[in-house]
């Protein structure tokens, strides 16, 4: 009999799944015992050398996360105050204006609407909560991402080294990123801030080496050919033309960071998440509802404005 | 007097994983495909040798992938060359260090770009003075200049216009008063008119040769048009598979070409049909 090639393939793998199936039912009637159960005396060494690591970091650099701690807990409790501070009044002409000028006044209207119903369901000082983290957050994540894609832009084994890490820290569940934050820097605020900087900094950095990758190369070649140093080069003609793209990074940031700010209520960060975990952890649906849907209203808000600008750059 | 500006002596460029190997003897009588099936080197510049004389108009012809681009790139290195030397006013510039070669691109020499090059988040007027600004000149002073050099093209009052609001000819005039404005001793014109519709590429060859009258620049030109060549060119080099195969004033290449190649290439053009050429160039 004369097979071709498809059928014989089909044909090797069902024989191998059979045989596999006989071969695990052979295991079990004869209780090979040590085939069954997985050895795990590896995990627990693992685990001890993880948390002597982390001991280890704690003691002998407490002095640089205590540094970092007080200036960010500084720095978002000035950014808290502020919005809090600011009557509401104020704080919708200022969104109007700022939509207004960077996408349009109907996304201006739309946001002053968005705003007042988070305010009437008394969710006001929640919201500027939950803003000051993702502001302070969002900053971060800029200062260092943007800097970090130039520099893999530029760098062929830089670029090597991040795209592995940028993808698993892309495909990490988000609740991941609060066990680095509490470790280093306990409970509250402060590890809201990192667990926030860490999901949301890769579009930044890709998305920057991406745009600057993409700057047509005749450009470039024009620059050089008038004796661009590297400095210039960068800051007169990559930068400038890849702003389309890093701002697509940078909406994207803003995105995952609210949404990070969010889940961050579990480490003790205030603002809307915590009035959503607080309302089902005492039952009341329709509270955790209405904050629920205050988070999608600020998302709407914060994403239309960001949209705006992409979209009037590219046009 | 010295009046040769650019000497390139036996310049080779190869592409490829150690590129030297191919310039061992044992392969000079190869042709350039039997090179690349032995070594997988790609040769794009074999032994050119040529000079230009100064305020010269040197016209580099060739087909796509004869090398042309890849000489004019080495001789502001933009691409390294393998091997060989390029003397621009007798100093060797394959020697320079980054330093060195970035004062000679910003003193000596401008290039412009078949595809223009331009800046598209500036507008006209810092396009045009970009190569000053990179010099650290002051904004009014490069801004004067570059005024001076949009009147030179005949751009005036485009200044403030955004880049993508220009025409292709336009656009290309921008990229002539950038180079111009840094008052290079030597142009580079990579294909300039070859990405513009026939009637501008016309017009445009005729305004650079009665600008080239006024501002006696020495300037390398590529490109892959006989017409062109014929009525820009003081003297042209015909390339091949990386070699010049005959270089030689208009005349010569069309009354005695060297071999069927460059004879299958000026078919087209008879002898009244050179003298017209250059009758209208210099109208």
């Amino acid at each position: 009999m004369k097979l071709n090639k498809n059928t014989s393939t089909i044909l090797g793998i069902i024989s191998l799944i059979l045989i596999l199936i006989a071969n695990s039912y052979l295991i079990h009637i004869l209780k090979l015992n040590f085939l069954i159960e997985f050895p795990t005396d590896v995990s627990t060494h693992l685990e001890k050398s993880i948390d002597n690591s982390i001991e280890w970091t704690i003691v002998n650099y407490g002095w640089f996360f205590d540094y970092i701690s007080d200036n960010l807990k500084y720095l978002l409790g000035q950014m808290r105050t502020f919005l809090v501070w600011v009557p509401w009044p104020i704080t919708m002409i200022a969104i109007f204006l700022l939509a207004w000028k960077i996408a349009s006044y109907k996304v201006g209207i739309m946001c002053v609407i968005g705003l007042a119903l988070l305010a009437i369901v008394n969710l006001w000082e929640p919201t500027m909560v939950t803003v000051a983290i993702m502001i302070v957050a969002v900053l971060i994540s800029i200062i260092i991402g943007i800097p970090l894609g130039v520099l893999g832009s530029k760098n062929q084994i830089a670029d090597t080294v991040m795209r592995p890490i940028l993808d698993a820290m892309q495909t990490m569940p988000s609740f991941v990123y609060l066990v680095p934050g509490i470790m280093l820097f306990g409970l509250g605020n402060v590890a809201a801030i990192l667990a926030t900087v860490l999901y949301a900094i890769p579009p930044c950095i890709r998305l920057t080496n991406l745009g600057i990758r993409q700057v047509d190369e005749s450009v470039v070649e024009a620059g050089k050919s008038f004796g661009s140093n590297n400095m210039q080069l960068l800051l007169k003609i990559q930068i400038p033309m890849a702003i389309p793209t890093i701002m697509a990074g940078i909406n994207q940031t803003v995105m995952m960071a609210l949404a990070m700010s969010t889940i961050a209520a579990m480490v003790g960060a205030g603002g809307l998440g915590t009035e959503v975990l607080r309302a089902m952890g005492q039952l009341r649906e329709g509270e955790a509802v209405i904050a629920g849907f205050a988070i999608v209203i600020l998302a709407i808000i914060i994403d239309r404005i960001s949209q705006g600008y992409i979209d009037k750059r590219t046009i | 007097m010295n009046d040769i500006h650019i000497e390139v002596k036996n310049l080779w460029k190869i592409f490829g994983k150690n590129p030297t190997q191919a310039l061992d003897p044992s392969y000079a009588n190869k042709t350039r495909s039997e090179i690349q099936s032995e070594l997988n080197l790609i040769t794009a510049l074999r032994d050119v040798s040529f000079s230009v004389k100064k305020g010269e108009t040197f016209v580099v012809m060739g087909l796509s992938g004869s090398g042309k681009s890849t000489l004019v790139r080495c001789l502001t290195r933009l691409i390294d060359p393998t091997s060989g030397n390029i003397l621009v006013d007798d100093k060797d510039i394959t020697l320079y260090d980054q330093n060195e070669l970035r004062d000679f691109r910003r003193s000596k020499i401008a290039m412009v770009f078949q595809q223009f090059g331009l800046l598209p988040h500036r507008n006209v007027i810092d396009n045009t003075a970009f190569g000053l600004e990179i010099r650290g000149i002051k904004k009014d002073s490069r801004h004067a200049i570059a005024e001076d050099m949009l009147n030179l093209v005949g751009l005036e009052g485009w200044g403030e216009s955004k880049i993508d609001e220009l025409s292709g000819g336009m656009q290309q005039r921008v990229g002539i008063a950038r180079a111009l404005a840094v008052n290079p001793e030597i142009m580079l014109m990579d294909e300039p008119f070859s990405g513009l519709d026939p009637l501008i590429r016309r017009q445009m060859r005729k305004e650079l040769t009665s600008l080239q009258e006024e501002i006696h620049k020495t300037m390398v030109f590529i490109t892959h048009d006989l017409d062109e060549a014929v009525s820009v060119g003081d003297r042209i080099a015909i390339m091949r598979d990386g070699e010049i195969i005959q270089l030689g004033p208009p005349s010569e290449i069309i009354n005695s070409p060297a071999n069927d190649f460059v004879a299958e290439f000026t078919e087209g053009i008879s002898g009244n049909r050179l003298d017209e050429l250059q009758s209208a160039a210099s109208e």
